[in-house]
């Protein structure tokens, strides 16, 4: 049943207006990290980049964009290993506890973050860690873990078993299997989960305001700044922070294509 | 064999993420339980139980952070099945490429951290904001104090859990098979009965997804209600903060959370246990 030519053009535009209100507030935070005023207010009156190398030439910004850096990397990389492992055992084996298992991997994700924060907090506290970035890195974890898993479990549901049972007929031991065939098979998966899990760390504030002790993030250092003394850095930093994001967005695109590329060939 | 072989390797493989959530998420969550049943004040879990915490909550009037909360998120999660249903329908059964493009706009705005959206959004509203600001230059005056009451915080959690409710229910919708509604319409029902008695039913799992996302990350959510709300409204997550920080009253907070995370939990747990994951996820028959 194809819709009506006035239900598709009515169904694109309101497609378009979400889009554009989706951003919205980011095309605002983009204007005010232009303004040249220290207190900004529209229309703005003066346009200038200095806010732009201000930040840049500050130590403190430079340390914040280590730290989310650091968290994010090393998130990433566990989530892909975990999440690799954790999505056969989600989709593909079938074994007795796998109802349990499934469950409790979406757990964490339908749980409030400010109180996984806390609960991490007095937790770390309790068994005698002081927080730091480090730990930072488990409560990110804790949450993007589990979506990394689900991400490379909607892979895992689309591959057919045959071709390890094929594997397995033809002599391959179990580690062959699972390095020669699962694992390419995964792969487009495994790095959508990376991807994934590094740009949700990057931008993840709840689980950061409570486990990174004395480091601070990004997205902390914003949100301390919004809440408290404004600075006419937020909007700049904002900006920064967004174009981080959309860099890697850009690269992992550009890699993508690149290796397609070479498979066409 | 195979079959022996699949719980073995079913076993191995959850191993190294049950691992981390047991160390990281349920002792966790087993701590905060058992703080919440230790007198007020304390630092440790090795004091006599007594369950002073739940009675301050009822004396203090800390259940209206929790009506609050709750409230706001099912408003929130009610607009979100309103507000994302037309463009899920339109994802799964009309768009073609353009669902792509969508598809790729609302994923890149979840990659940038919530808390500078919604200072984008404060940015737009506020007095001498971006709509205030040029609307006062150009036509000499302004809408005013748009910011700090509850429906801008309703409006907030809208725009912040919009995708966790659209995916879900595209994916819901794209599950109705078009023979099913292209026979009703056959057979003389109404637009209004294949949305009823088709779409609803047949996308239910969709829907019962992203409502409990929905709803379950909002009654959690703070950053809405300090930014855009000004602390107009006291949420539970701030009142579980404040108790965990300036208050330093553990036992206090973690009751707090107990609370919610019970309630929040049941919710999600009787929701999830309705729908049948693996075909929602796209498993192949």
């Amino acid at each position: 049943m194809r819709a009506s030519r006035s239900t598709r053009v009515a169904l694109l535009v309101y497609g378009i207006v979400v889009i554009f209100l989706l951003y919205l507030p980011l095309i605002s935070v983009g204007f005010a990290s232009i303004s040249k005023a220290r207190y900004l207010s529209f229309p703005i009156r003066t346009y200038a980049t200095k806010w732009y190398g201000e930040a840049l030439a500050s130590s403190t910004v430079i340390e914040l964009f280590n730290t989310s850096l650091k968290i994010a990397v090393i998130v990433t990389a566990v989530s892909m290993i975990v999440g690799f492992f954790g999505a056969l055992a989600f989709a593909r084996y079938q074994w007795r506890y796998r109802p349990l298992f499934q469950k409790l991997i979406l757990l964490p994700i339908f749980f409030p973050q400010t109180v996984l924060g806390l609960a991490l907090l007095i937790w770390f506290n309790t068994i005698g860690i002081v927080p730091t970035w480090k730990t930072a890195v488990v409560a990110h974890l804790v949450w993007i873990a589990p979506i990394a898993t689900l991400v490379i479990a909607i892979r895992a549901y689309g591959f057919d078993p045959a071709l390890e049972e094929a594997a397995r007929d033809l002599g391959a031991s179990t580690f062959a299997i699972l390095r020669e065939v699962t694992l390419p098979l995964l792969m487009p998966g495994i790095i959508s989960a990376g991807l994934f899990a590094f740009l949700l760390s990057w931008g993840n504030f709840p689980l950061s305001l409570f486990t990174t002790g004395a480091d601070s993030t990004l997205p902390e250092w914003l949100y301390a700044k919004m809440v408290s003394g404004y600075s006419p850095l937020v909007p700049t930093l904002g900006i920064l922070s967004v174009l981080g994001s959309f860099v890697i967005i850009a690269v992992a695109f550009t890699l993508r294509w690149m290796v397609k590329g070479r498979q066409a060939e | 064999m195979m079959e022996r072989l699949d719980r073995r390797q079913g076993l191995l493989a959850a191993l190294p993420i049950t691992a981390l959530l047991a160390v990281s998420f349920l002792a966790p969550l087993l701590l905060v339980a058992l703080f919440s049943i230790m007198p007020q004040k304390v630092f440790s879990v090795l004091n006599m139980p007594d369950f002073s915490s739940f009675g301050v909550i009822v004396s203090q009037g800390y259940y209206r952070s929790l009506f609050w909360s709750l409230s706001m998120a099912f408003a929130a999660t009610v607009i979100l099945l309103v507000v994302c249903w037309p463009l899920a329908y339109g994802m799964a059964k009309v768009f073609g490429r353009f669902s792509l493009v969508l598809t790729i706009a609302v994923v890149m705005t979840l990659f940038v951290s919530e808390n500078i959206r919604l200072f984008g959004w404060v940015l737009t509203l506020m007095k001498g904001g971006l709509i205030e600001g040029y609307m006062r230059s150009y036509l000499g005056a302004g809408p005013d104090g748009m910011l700090y009451n509850v429906p801008i915080i309703v409006f907030g959690l809208v725009y912040v859990y919009f995708p966790f409710m659209l995916f879900p229910l595209a994916q819901g919708i794209s599950m109705v098979p078009d023979d099913a509604r292209q026979a009703a319409t056959d057979l003389g029902a109404t637009r209004w009965q294949v949305f009823r008695e088709i779409d609803l039913p047949l996308a239910a799992p969709g829907i019962l997804v992203g409502s409990l996302l929905s709803f379950v990350l909002a009654a959690g959510a703070m950053a809405e209600s300090k930014l855009l709300g000004g602390q107009v409204v006291i949420v539970l997550a701030d009142d579980v903060e404040t108790a965990f920080t300036f208050g330093q009253n553990w036992p206090l907070g973690s009751a707090l959370a107990m609370v919610l995370i019970i309630l929040v939990g049941t919710v999600a747990v009787v929701g999830l246990s309705r729908v049948d994951l693996d075909t929602i996820m796209g498993r192949k028959r």
